[in-house]
């Protein structure tokens, strides 16, 4: 057993059979001639399945030692939370407050026992960001936005 | 005398000090990301992408060359440094360059990776200037039939030059291909794999889905490890190359220029090859092979050259053709789209002075380099000392701001993240996520002109064994990827791609 092969076979079946499942459902296929929009989306999940099928047979025969070796799970929830609080603020907030905000949840990925230093580095990224986007580059965005009466 | 009424011309546009500005500030930006310890130029340039949109289509081409050119220059002083490349092709370059910054001489790497460069970029400048002009006129003649079979052998070429599994790539590529279908279909109107977001209406966003690929996910593995890096060199000097330096460097900086030149033109990421290819070119005609490893000149000026002149060549099949050679050019493609301009051979003629000027910038983003960032070298020495804590939130916050204003859809920043974990997943998997960035630049092209192309001959598919330009483009795909199977090479490729880690 190969278990990262599986694993990887596991995430080329999910991804093909979706794609697939859903042009053949919901689009036209259509003939070589005049190709619907489903022909070529149903060509490509079509290869992306065999391949899995084919990573996923090889995996099973061959026996390779498995390491786990990923970063910790508070840190991927902290760095994908970020971006995501950012699209969830920076329209009601503004720009400053979703930036100091973004800022923050990614400085604690790492550590959350110096809450000190994380609100003097959040504080520096906001105030920088908000100098070269707002200042130098224009960006037309609303630095405090209508949730904080501005 | 064409050639130089084109580079004056291209001078001109490049020249101007509005230009000029945002060239420097595009080299220093993309120095000052791309010297960050693991993010390589690709990841870079994804990241100060969005910064550029709000130029003109030239200036922010320039700017996006600045970028190219300075990360590159960043992921070489990383590789010399802390022994940590960025991307495959500045990986050679750390083999002797580490060396030698370790016996006290990282001044002097730096100022040979630097000045073999600027000797390559100038070179491969007239070089890209004389061949654009007679391939674009070729490219004037290509049919539907002719673009998808040059697609086909460059996703092909894309496979072989990758580092892992030839399967695994092959799947990233489809699934790149796939994902960039996602939105309206322009032929019937219907929406294809938009789970009803009318977000999804236009397709996946480029930058946040390049960003969320490279960027987000390389942070991710970066913090992996929590054990803080060390600096091996606190103080750079002796920048200023002595004479025999120069001598060393000359000549494996010019062997490096050709080859650099000739693969750079190869679609699938040729500048990656030359590097390689150069380093054992250099390593074979060398007096003293048993330098190479313990810190030879040679081993930095030629991979060095080599690489900078394949970058620059690699412009080529992306200018005339509109076919991106390598993730880098793919997301220059993409800055073009959303700049509204259409790419392929009729820019030359439609928006000369963008044309040219893009390859004038190229060298003088080079210039620029040479006389304006090895002088502020120490501060890219003391910025490797920032520790990671306080960059990778930084990092974070101008993807999120820069995918925001790409659009000024909050849409975006969920596919950016929801691409960063799905990017970190892949990469866990040993899954490449470079060729699934070409794959999805080229999915919406590569269909159109697949379906075109079937119209015509009336869904008679040996209209593509039958034209000789896309027979002759198909087999040369079919060849290179039997190359990927061949035993022998199979295993070369394997031992090219590692040092990658």
């Amino acid at each position: 057993m190969d278990i990262k092969n599986i694993a990887a076979s596991g995430v080329l079946l999910a991804v093909g059979l979706a794609f697939a499942s859903s042009a053949l459902t919901s689009l036209e296929i259509g003939t070589a001639f005049r190709m619907g929009p489903g022909y070529f989306p149903l060509i490509l999940s079509g290869t992306i399945v065999a391949l899995g099928l084919l990573i996923g047979i090889r995996a099973f025969a061959t026996d390779v030692p498995f390491h786990k070796h990923v970063a910790p799970v508070r840190a991927v929830a902290f760095i994908l939370l970020a971006p995501i609080l950012f699209g969830l603020t920076v329209r009601g907030l503004g720009f400053i407050p979703a930036v100091a905000l973004t800022a923050l949840t990614a400085a604690g990925a790492t550590d959350l026992r110096y809450p000190v230093r994380m609100i003097a580095i959040a504080v520096s990224i906001t105030i920088f960001c908000t100098i070269v986007f707002h200042y130098g580059l224009g960006l037309p965005v609303r630095l405090l936005g209508p949730w904080v009466g501005a | 005398m064409d050639l130089l009424n084109n580079l004056a011309l291209g001078l001109g546009a490049a020249l101007t000090p509005y230009n000029v500005l945002f060239c420097f500030i595009g080299t220093l930006l993309g120095t000052l990301v791309g010297v960050l310890p693991g993010i390589g130029p690709t990841a870079t340039i994804a990241m100060l992408l969005p910064i550029t949109l709000s130029l003109s289509p030239e200036t922010s081409l320039i700017m996006l060359a600045g970028i190219y050119y300075g990360a590159q220059y960043g992921g070489s002083t990383t590789a010399i440094l802390i022994n940590l490349p960025g991307e495959s092709s500045s990986a050679v370059t750390a083999i002797d360059g580490y060396q030698m910054a370790r016996q006290g001489r990282a001044g002097a790497a730096l100022a040979t990776a630097a000045i073999s460069s600027f000797i390559a970029g100038t070179i491969a400048t007239v070089f890209v200037a004389a061949l654009a002009p007679p391939l674009t006129s070729v490219a004037l003649q290509f049919g539907p039939a002719e673009y998808f079979s040059l697609m086909v052998l460059g996703l092909m070429a894309a496979v072989v030059l990758a580092h892992g599994s030839v399967l695994k790539t092959i799947a990233m590529i489809a699934m790149g291909l796939v994902f960039g279908l996602v939105g309206t279909d322009i032929n019937s109107g219907s929406m294809r794999f938009t789970m009803d977001f009318s977000e999804l209406a236009d397709g996946l966003n480029f930058v946040a889905v390049a960003v969320g690929l490279f960027g987000i996910a390389e942070i991710l593995r970066n913090l992996e490890a929590t054990t803080e890096r060390s600096t091996v060199v606190k103080k750079v000097h002796g920048l200023m190359p002595i004479k025999e330096d120069l001598k060393a460097m000359l000549a494996p900086a010019l062997r490096g220029t050709a080859l650099g030149s000739a693969l750079g033109i190869l679609p699938g990421g040729g500048a990656i090859l030359a590097a390689f290819a150069s380093y054992a070119v250099e390593k074979k005609i060398s007096k003293s092979p048993e330098r190479f490893g313990n810190g030879a000149i040679e081993g930095v000026a030629g991979p060095e050259a080599a690489n900078n002149a394949g970058a620059q060549t690699s412009f080529i099949p992306m200018l005339t053709l509109g076919v991106p050679a390598n993730p880098v050019m793919a997301l220059m493609i993409g800055a073009m789209i959303i700049q509204g301009i259409v790419p392929g051979p009729q820019v030359a003629t439609s928006e000369p002075a963008l044309f040219w000027g893009v390859i004038v910038s190229m060298w003088v983003g080079n210039l620029l380099l040479v006389i304006l960032n090895l002088p502020l070298i120490g501060v890219w020495v003391r910025l490797l000392t920032v520790p990671y804590s306080v960059l990778f939130p930084a990092i974070l916050a101008f993807a999120s701001i820069g995918v925001y204003s790409v659009n000024s859809n909050t849409f975006d920043l969920y596919v950016m993240a929801a691409f960063g974990l799905f990017g970190y997943a892949l990469s866990k998997l040993d899954f490449e996520p470079a060729p699934m960035l070409l794959g999805f630049v080229l999915g919406p092209l590569l269909e159109e002109h697949l379906r075109r192309a079937m119209v015509i001959s009336h869904g008679d598919p040996s209209v593509f064994a039958t034209r000789p330009i896309s027979a002759t483009l198909l087999i040369l795909a079919v060849l290179v990827t039997a190359i990927a199977f061949v035993p022998s090479i199979a295993k070369k490729r394997e031992e090219v791609f590692v040092e990658d880690d």
